[in-house]
């Protein structure tokens, strides 16, 4: 009676006509140790239904980490370019600034030097003129050497 | 929404969908990574979760073509996994034994069934989904659904008579 309706149920089974409620009183029948021995071979198929359904998932799920973990280094790679670049800002300015501080010192010591030659040229000019005094001693010294 | 919410919603199913992607990639690190994959997806798509009706048949089709999409680029890239150094466990003549060995071919025989009947299968004597539930996921016909499923039983019928029939080698 019993193994009547398993083999009318495997037998829709087979033709995908059972319902999950029939499939449900199928695999319990299979799951039991007794069963009719010309429905044995039957019996892996149900028992590894059951026993694959027990595997799980086991790895874990690690949400947006993976998505964040990009999007994160964005964002830090554009502070790491914004730092970047307020130190270049920074050092490059004052490196500009010392340049130009140079260029101020060298002019000035350039004006300063040229003014020092200035004031040394104009004292050997008037040099020039007293020696011309001395000249004109010398010629009338020899003026009078002559007439002797 | 938060990942908490999203973990409430997915931690039902998400072992639904690693089974499935084990079924159809075989290997077991390949279908964690995939079912990672479809969850990270699935997460990204978090702000319209709450208006599919049906967010287990939603991320179960996700899983379908993102898994056939692999084994797609995986023959194209001529990767197929072989599977012929699988090792006979024929030292135990034990009957507990068999019954593990017996239960492993049933594994076997459904790696050989074409795509569509491993998935119908799994979804069905698995999963045991009901009919208008497969047909949402596999964006199939229930008829197809039915038939697909009838041949891949009967399949897996036929060949476990077989090796009964002939015993174990």
């Amino acid at each position: 009676m019993e193994l009547d309706r398993i083999e009318h149920l495997l037998k829709n089974y087979l033709e995908a006509k059972t319902s999950v409620a029939d499939e449900k009183i199928l695999k319990a029948y299979f799951s039991q140790d007794d069963i009719a021995p010309h429905l044995e071979a039957y019996r892996p198929m149900f028992r590894y239904f059951a026993v694959s359904k027990k595997e799980q998932y086991t790895k874990g799920v690690s949400l947006g980490k993976k998505k964040n973990a990009s999007k994160q280094m964005y964002s830090w790679l554009s502070v790491a370019a914004i730092a970047l670049l307020m130190v270049g800002a920074y050092f490059g300015k004052n490196y500009h600034e010392q340049q130009q501080l140079e260029k101020q010192k060298a002019e000035y010591a350039y004006q300063e030097t040229k003014k020092a030659l200035d004031l040394l040229a104009e004292n050997f000019s008037r040099g020039t003129e007293k020696v011309a005094y001395l000249n004109e001693f010398v010629e009338a010294k020899e003026k009078i050497y002559n007439k002797n | 929404m938060k990942q908490s919410d999203f973990l409430k919603i997915v931690t039902p199913f998400q072992d639904k969908l690693f089974r499935m992607a084990k079924r159809l990639l075989v290997s077991r690190e390949e279908a964690e990574d995939a079912t990672q994959e479809i969850l990270l997806k699935l997460w990204s798509k978090s702000k319209a979760i709450s208006s599919y009706n049906n967010v287990e048949a939603f991320a179960m089709t996700m899983t379908k073509n993102f898994c056939l999409d692999r084994l797609k680029s995986r023959q194209a890239g001529n990767l197929k996994l072989v599977h012929s150094n699988y090792r006979e466990n024929n030292t135990s003549l034990q009957k507990q034994v068999e019954a593990i060995d017996s239960v492993n071919w049933v594994q076997r025989i459904m790696e050989e069934l074409p795509e569509q009947q491993k998935m119908v299968l799994q979804l069905r004597d698995i999963e045991e989904y009901d009919y208008e539930e497969i047909s949402e996921m596999l964006e199939m016909k229930p008829t197809a659904v039915r038939v697909a499923l009838s041949r891949a039983r009967k399949t897996v019928r036929e060949k476990l008579m077989e090796k009964h029939s002939y015993g174990i080698g």
